[in-house]
C-alpha cells in the first residue's frame, strides 16, 4: 500500500544529487557529508539514523536550507534549494517556540507571515491547535507546557504553514519514554491524516522502524549513506511482534558493523 | 478526625501567619536599624547626628509644616516634584537614546564596530567627574542635571539593550526563517520580543542611578529639589534636613522602582524567571 504512494509521482518530491559537506574548524577540515545521493517520494516517511557525528543532522539542516552544501544540490520538485522556506517546515529537538507568543499564536505566525487577515489566522491557529489536541491550553505561554506539550505546537506551527516536507532532528530525544511512544503515534496519525512527506532524524533504531517507510543508515568519518532499508512491516507495528524484532536486528547490524570496524584503530 | 473541632480554624491559621510573615519581615531589618541608630547616638551622646525621632519631626514638618515654619516647612512637593522631572527627563532621554542605540549597536556589524570603543572607554569614567563640564555646557540649573542623570541611566541602557540583542537563541532566526519571517519584520517580530527582558534590565538598572545621580545633578547650583535640599542640608550643618532628604529620595526610588517592575512582569507574562 505504501509502496504505491511511493511510486505514485515519477517526480521525486527531494532529490539530494552527490551532497558533500565540509567544515573548517580553526585549521581542522571536517567532512560533514561525503556524496551522499538520495531520492525522497511524495507522502514518504524516511528515517535517517547513524552514530552521532554521521551527519544526519547536517543533512537536514541542509535540506532546511540553515546551512549550504560544499558541492551537490538539493532539489525540491526540481528547483535547488537555496534558503529556508515555508514548505519545509523543520522541527527541533529544543522546540525553538517563540515563547513571547501563545501557543495559538505560536501556530499561527506562519501565516501571520503570509499577511492572512485575523479571521483566517484564529481559523487556522484553532484548526491545527485542536489537531494536537491543545486547544484547552491555546492561551497558554511555552513555559507553561511540559515537553511533549511543547513539541505538538512545533509539530502543529509548520503544518499551520503548509508545509509539504516535514524536517524533523530529533524531535522526541528530549522526552521521556511515554510522551515519546505517545507522541510517535500522533505522528503517524497526522501523517497518515495529512499525507506529509516526512523526514525524521533519530538514532533510536526502534523509533526508526516503528514510524517510518524507510530507513536511511548512515556512518560517520565522513558521513555517508550505508543502507536504504524499505520497511514493509504492516501498520500499525508492535514492537515486542517477532518480525518486528528480525527488522530491528537487520537495522541494528548496519548500524553497529562500521561502528565496530572504526572504534579499534580509534582506541589504539 | 478526632481534631474534627479544630477543623475550621486551620485553614484560616495557614493563611493568616504567611501573609503577616511576608508583611513583617522586610520590616526586621529597617526597625533594626533605627534602633542601633538612636543607641549609637544616645550612647556617644553626639550632637552632630540627630535621634530618628528628631529627623521624623523634621520629615513631618518638611511635608505638613507647623512645627519649625522655615524656608523648609511644607516645601516636600515642590523638591519632589523638581527632582521628579529632572529624574525622569534625564531617565527617558537615556531610554530614548540609548534602546534605539542598543539595538543597532546588537543588530549592526558596522554601528558596533563604530560605537562599541567609544562607549566602553566612556562607560568607567564616574558621571560626577562629568559635573565640571557638564555646568559649563549646561549652565548652572536645570539641564545641567538632567545630563548628568540622562549619563547615568544611558550606559546600564544600552549596554543591556545589546546584550539582549546579540543573545537572541540562533534557533528561533532559524525557526523564524523558515516560518517566512526575514528582513525588518524579523526585527520586530522575533529581535524586539526576545530582547525585552535584557531592555526592562537596564531600564531598571539605570532607573536606578538616575535617582542616585539625582543628587550630584542638583549640586550644580539649582535651587529647587531633594538634592538641592541636602546639600542646603550640609551646608546649613542641619543633618536632619540631610537624613530626610536621604529618606525621601530612598522611598522615591523604591516605589518608582516598584512601577517598573509592575510593567516588566505585565510585558514579561511569559518569562515567570524574568519577574522581579
Amino acid at each position: 500500500m505504501h509502496d504505491a504512494a511511493f511510486h505514485r509521482s515519477a517526480r521525486p518530491t527531494l532529490a539530494i544529487k552527490g551532497l558533500s559537506k565540509r567544515f573548517t574548524i580553526g585549521e581542522q577540515t571536517v567532512e560533514a557529508l561525503r556524496d551522499v545521493n538520495l531520492s525522497i517520494s511524495k507522502g514518504e516517511f524516511v528515517c535517517l539514523i547513524g552514530a552521532s557525528g554521521c551527519g544526519k543532522s547536517t543533512l537536514l539542516r541542509i535540506i532546511a536550507g540553515f546551512e549550504t552544501a560544499t558541492s551537490g544540490t538539493v532539489e525540491m520538485y526540481g528547483t535547488p534549494i537555496t534558503a529556508p522556506g515555508p514548505e519545509r517546515g523543520m522541527v527541533f529537538q529544543d522546540f525553538a517556540l517563540f515563547p513571547w507568543l501563545t501557543v495559538k499564536e505560536n501556530i499561527a505566525f506562519g501565516p501571520k507571515q503570509r499577511g492572512l487577515p485575523q479571521v483566517n489566522l484564529d481559523e487556522i491557529a484553532a484548526r491545527y491547535t485542536d489537531m494536537v489536541g491543545l486547544t484547552k491550553f491555546a492561551n497558554y505561554y511555552p513555559s507553561q507546557l511540559s515537553g511533549g506539550m511543547k513539541q505538538r505546537v512545533a509539530i502543529a506551527r509548520v503544518l499551520a504553514n503548509d508545509c509539504e516536507v516535514l524536517l524533523m532532528d530529533e524531535p522526541f530525544g528530549a522526552l521521556d519514554a511515554l510522551t515519546r511512544e505517545k507522541l510517535q503515534q500522533e505522528l503517524l496519525e497526522i501523517w497518515e491524516r495529512t499525507k506529509v512527506t516526512v523526514i525524521f532524524v533519530t538514532h533510536s533504531v526502534e523509533e526508526a522502524v516503528v514510524l517510518s517507510d524507510r530507513v536511511v543508515v548512515m556512518t560517520a568519518g565522513p558521513g555517508r549513506i550505508e543502507h536504504d532499508a524499505r520497511i514493509q512491516l504492516p501498520r500499525p507495528r508492535e514492537v515486542s511482534a517477532i518480525d518486528f524484532n528480525q527488522v530491528r536486528r537487520e537495522i541494528t547490524q548496519r548500524l553497529t558493523s562500521h561502528v565496530g570496524v572504526k572504534s579499534i584503530p580509534a582506541a589504539a | 478526625m478526632e481534631r474534627g473541632i479544630d477543623a475550621p480554624a486551620r485553614p484560616a491559621g495557614p493563611r493568616f501567619w504567611p501573609t503577616a510573615k511576608r508583611c513583617l519581615t522586610p520590616l526586621i531589618v529597617p526597625f533594626a536599624l533605627l534602633l542601633a541608630w538612636d543607641l549609637c547616638v544616645r550612647m556617644t551622646g553626639t550632637r552632630l547626628i540627630p535621634l530618628p525621632r528628631d529627623v521624623a519631626i523634621m520629615l513631618y514638618d518638611f511635608t505638613f509644616g507647623g512645627i519649625y515654619d522655615d524656608a523648609f516647612s511644607k516645601s516636600i512637593h515642590i523638591h519632589f516634584w523638581k527632582s521628579v522631572q529632572r529624574v525622569y527627563g534625564g531617565f527617558f532621554a537615556a531610554a530614548a537614546v540609548g534602546i534605539p542605540l542598543g539595538l543597532l549597536i546588537g543588530r549592526i556589524k558596522v554601528v558596533r564596530e563604530l560605537f562599541d570603543p567609544t562607549l566602553q572607554i566612556l562607560r568607567p569614567v564616574p558621571v560626577t567627574a562629568w559635573l565640571p563640564l557638564s555646568m559649563i555646557f549646561f549652565g548652572l540649573g536645570p539641564n545641567a542635571a538632567i545630563f548628568l542623570v540622562f549619563l547615568g541611566a544611558f550606559f546600564p541602557i544600552v549596554l543591556n539593550t545589546t546584550f539582549g540583542v546579540r543573545s537572541v537563541d540562533h534557533r528561533l532566526f532559524e525557526a523564524a526563517s523558515m516560518l517566512g519571517c526575514n528582513g525588518s519584520s524579523l526585527f520586530r517580530q522575533v529581535v524586539l520580543p526576545a530582547a525585552t527582558p535584557s531592555i526592562f534590565n537596564g531600564l531598571r538598572l539605570g532607573h536606578g542611578f538616575a535617582w542616585i545621580l539625582i543628587v550630584v545633578g542638583e549640586m550644580t547650583g539649582v535651587p529647587e529639589g531633594l538634592g538641592a535640599v541636602i546639600m542646603d542640608g550640609r551646608t546649613l550643618s542641619r543633618t536632619d534636613l540631610v537624613i530626610s532628604g536621604m529618606m525621601v529620595i530612598g522611598l522615591a526610588g523604591f516605589l518608582s522602582d516598584r512601577v517598573i517592575v509592575a510593567i516588566n512582569n505585565r510585558l514579561l507574562a511569559w518569562s515567570p524567571q524574568h519577574h522581579a
